[in-house]
C-alpha cells in the first residue's frame, strides 16, 4: 500500500464511500475530519467494500461503551482487530474469547499487574528511567522512540515475562509483527515475515517454558500461566500458547511506546499546555490520563454480531463486522468537553476509552499509567524542554496509532 | 438523606450524606471520596468504583446482575460483599449503611 497515497476529503464524497480502515489515514493523521463526519452523520455506519471485507463503524462514545460491554450479543471471536486472522497460523488468546473461557485465561495472569504488585516495581522502574533519561546524548538531535519509548517499555516487558535481558530487543519487533501485514490491519511486514519471526518468538518462549517448569518461586507471566491448574498445559496447545505471549507482548509495548512518544509530541504542539506543567509537576497523573486519551494507541477494537441486532436505528446483521474506533470515541463532543484540545488539567481526564470498557477493559492500565507517570517525573526534574525539532513519523496501520521517528533535543535544566 | 459510612483502605472514615435515587458512586463522587475511580462515569463497565458492602448490609443492596457479576469477576480482591458501587441505588433505608474501599481500583 501506498503511504503517500493522497487522501480524499471526506466532506466531498458519499457518507456510504467513507472507508475509515485505510491505513494511509493514520499514517498520514488524516483521520480526524473522517470519525467528526461519521459521528456527526452516521455515528452507526456500514462501509460495504473494503480490503477489510464489510464492516460497521461505531463512532461514538456511547456506542462504544455500550458494544463494548454487551458480549452476549457483540462476540469478541474468532478476533478482536479489522482483518481476518491468518488461516496458516490460527492463533487464539484470551482478548478474542467470550466468557466463561476468557475469564478464566485472564484471571490466570492478571495478578502480575495487580496494584500490589505495581508498588514492587515502582522501585525498579524508576531505577531504569533515570538510567535511560541520565543516557540521553545532550546536545545532538536523536529519535526519542528508539531512545525512550521503546527503550523503557522494552526493558518491562522483559521483566513482566523474565525473559533474557540481553535478548529483550527480539520483544517489540516480535510485537509488531502480530498486528503489523496488511491483511490484518493494512501494516507493512509480509505474511512470510510475520510466520518466520512468530515461529522463532514461539520457539524461545517454548524454551523458556521448559527451563521454568518446576522452578520454585517466581511471579512472571509464564510461571502464573503454569501456576494456575486450568492454563498449566497451555504450552500443548501451540496456537493458544503463541496467542496469548503475543496478546501480553502487544498489551505491554505497543500502546505504552506509544503513549510515551505522544506525550512528548502533544506538548510540543501545544506550548501552554508544557509551561502548565512546568509550573506544577502534581499536574502529571492528570496528563498522562489525558494524553493516554489523545494518543489512543490502539484505535479499534473488533466485534462479531451472534444475532440480528437493532442498534442506533441499523440493523447489525448475524456475524457482521462490528468496529468500535476507540479514536473517534476519544473525540467525541457529546462525552468529553473540549474533546479535541489537549488539557493536562481537564476535569475527569480518567472518563476516555482508550482502555476500552467491559470484560475486556485493558488489564494493565495502572501500570500503563505508573510506567507514564514516572517517566514524567524524571523528565520534568531533568529537563526544561524536550524539543520536537523534526517531522515525526506515524506507523501505517488501522489499529496501532503508532509514531515511528520523533526527532528531538533535550534541554537540561 | 441516608447516613452513609465509607471506609478507605487506610482506615480513614468518611461519613457522607447520600440523595436517594443516585447510586452509591454518583453519591461518592459528590462527596469527593477517595479510592472511588469510576471511570466510565457509571456504565457497569470499568470495574474501578468497587466496594465491599458490610454484611448486614447486603439484602438492601439488591442482586448483583450478570454484567455487574462479569465485571467484579476479573477483580483479583472479590470477595464477600463485591459490589460495583455505580449499581447500588441508594434508598433511605440504606441510612446507616456501612461499606468498605478496596485497596486499589483497577
Amino acid at each position: 500500500m501506498n503511504q503517500e497515497a493522497k487522501i480524499a476529503d471526506p466532506w466531498a464524497m458519499a457518507l456510504e464511500d467513507i472507508d475509515v480502515s485505510n491505513p494511509n489515514l493514520y499514517s498520514q493523521d488524516a483521520w480526524r475530519p473522517y470519525f467528526e463526519r461519521l459521528r456527526d452523520e452516521a455515528p452507526v455506519h456500514y462501509c460495504a467494500d473494503s480490503d477489510f471485507g464489510p464492516y460497521w463503524s461505531i463512532t461514538r462514545f456511547d456506542d462504544i461503551v455500550a458494544v463494548d460491554s454487551n458480549f452476549k450479543q457483540f462476540s469478541s471471536e474468532p478476533f478482536i482487530i479489522i482483518g481476518d486472522i491468518d488461516e496458516d497460523m490460527p492463533l487464539r488468546n484470551f482478548i478474542s474469547m467470550d466468557p466463561p473461557e476468557h475469564d478464566v485465561q485472564r484471571r490466570a495472569v492478571q495478578s502480575v499487574v495487580a496494584p500490589q504488585n505495581l508498588q514492587e516495581m515502582e522501585g525498579l522502574i524508576r531505577s531504569r528511567v533515570q538510567a535511560i533519561l541520565d543516557g540521553l546524548p545532550v546536545g545532538e538531535t536523536f529519535n526519542w522512540v528508539d531512545h525512550v519509548s521503546i527503550n523503557l517499555t522494552t526493558q518491562m516487558l522483559a521483566t513482566l515475562f523474565d525473559f533474557p535481558f540481553e535478548d529483550r530487543a527480539k520483544l517489540p519487533y516480535w510485537s509488531d509483527l502480530f498486528t503489523g501485514t496488511p491483511e490484518i490491519a493494512g501494516g507493512e511486514f509480509s505474511k512470510e515475515e510475520r510466520m518466520a519471526g512468530l515461529a522463532e518468538c514461539a520457539e524461545w518462549f517454548t524454551r523458556l517454558w521448559h527451563e521454568r517448569k518446576g522452578r520454585e518461586g517466581g511471579f512472571d507471566l509464564i510461571t502464573l500461566l503454569q501456576r494456575d491448574p486450568k492454563t498449566a498445559n497451555m504450552i500443548d496447545d501451540p496456537m493458544m500458547f503463541l496467542g496469548n505471549l503475543g496478546l501480553l507482548i502487544v498489551g505491554g509495548n505497543d500502546t505504552t511506546r506509544n503513549s510515551a512518544s505522544g506525550g512528548v509530541l502533544a506538548l510540543n504542539e501545544n506550548p501552554a499546555e508544557y509551561d502548565k506543567l512546568r509550573a506544577d509537576h502534581g499536574l502529571i497523573p492528570s496528563m498522562v490520563s489525558e494524553v493516554i486519551r489523545w494518543q489512543t494507541p490502539l484505535m479499534h477494537m473488533r466485534r462479531r454480531a451472534t444475532e440480528d441486532v437493532e442498534f442506533q436505528g441499523q440493523t447489525i446483521r448475524k456475524d457482521d463486522k462490528v468496529v468500535m474506533w476507540y479514536v473517534s470515541g476519544n473525540r467525541d463532543e457529546s462525552a468529553i468537553k473540549d474533546a479535541d484540545a489537549f488539557i493536562i488539567d481537564r476535569e475527569n481526564p480518567r472518563h476516555h476509552i482508550s482502555f476500552g470498557f467491559g470484560i475486556h477493559r485493558c488489564m494493565g492500565n495502572r501500570l500503563a499509567e505508573m510506567q507514564l507517570r514516572i517517566l514524567w517525573e524524571e523528565i520534568m526534574s531533568r529537563f526544561s524542554f524536550v524539543e520536537v525539532v523534526g517531522t515525526p513519523q506515524r506507523v501505517q496501520s488501522n489499529f496501532v496509532r503508532g509514531i515511528s521517528d520523533l526527532p528531538v533535543r533535550v534541554h537540561p535544566i | 438523606m441516608a447516613k452513609i459510612t465509607l471506609i478507605g483502605f487506610d482506615g480513614d472514615q468518611h461519613v457522607i450524606d447520600a440523595e436517594p435515587g443516585k447510586s452509591l458512586m454518583a453519591n461518592a463522587l459528590e462527596n469527593a471520596v477517595p479510592g472511588i475511580d469510576a471511570d466510565c462515569g457509571g456504565a457497569c463497565a470499568c470495574g474501578t468504583c468497587h466496594c465491599f458492602v458490610e454484611e448486614a448490609w447486603r439484602p438492601l443492596t439488591g442482586e448483583v446482575e450478570y454484567m455487574e457479576e462479569s465485571m467484579l469477576g476479573m477483580r483479583p480482591d472479590r470477595a464477600e460483599g463485591s459490589r460495583l458501587s455505580c449499581q447500588i441505588n441508594v434508598t433511605s433505608e440504606m441510612d446507616g449503611m456501612v461499606v468498605r474501599i478496596p485497596e486499589f481500583q483497577m
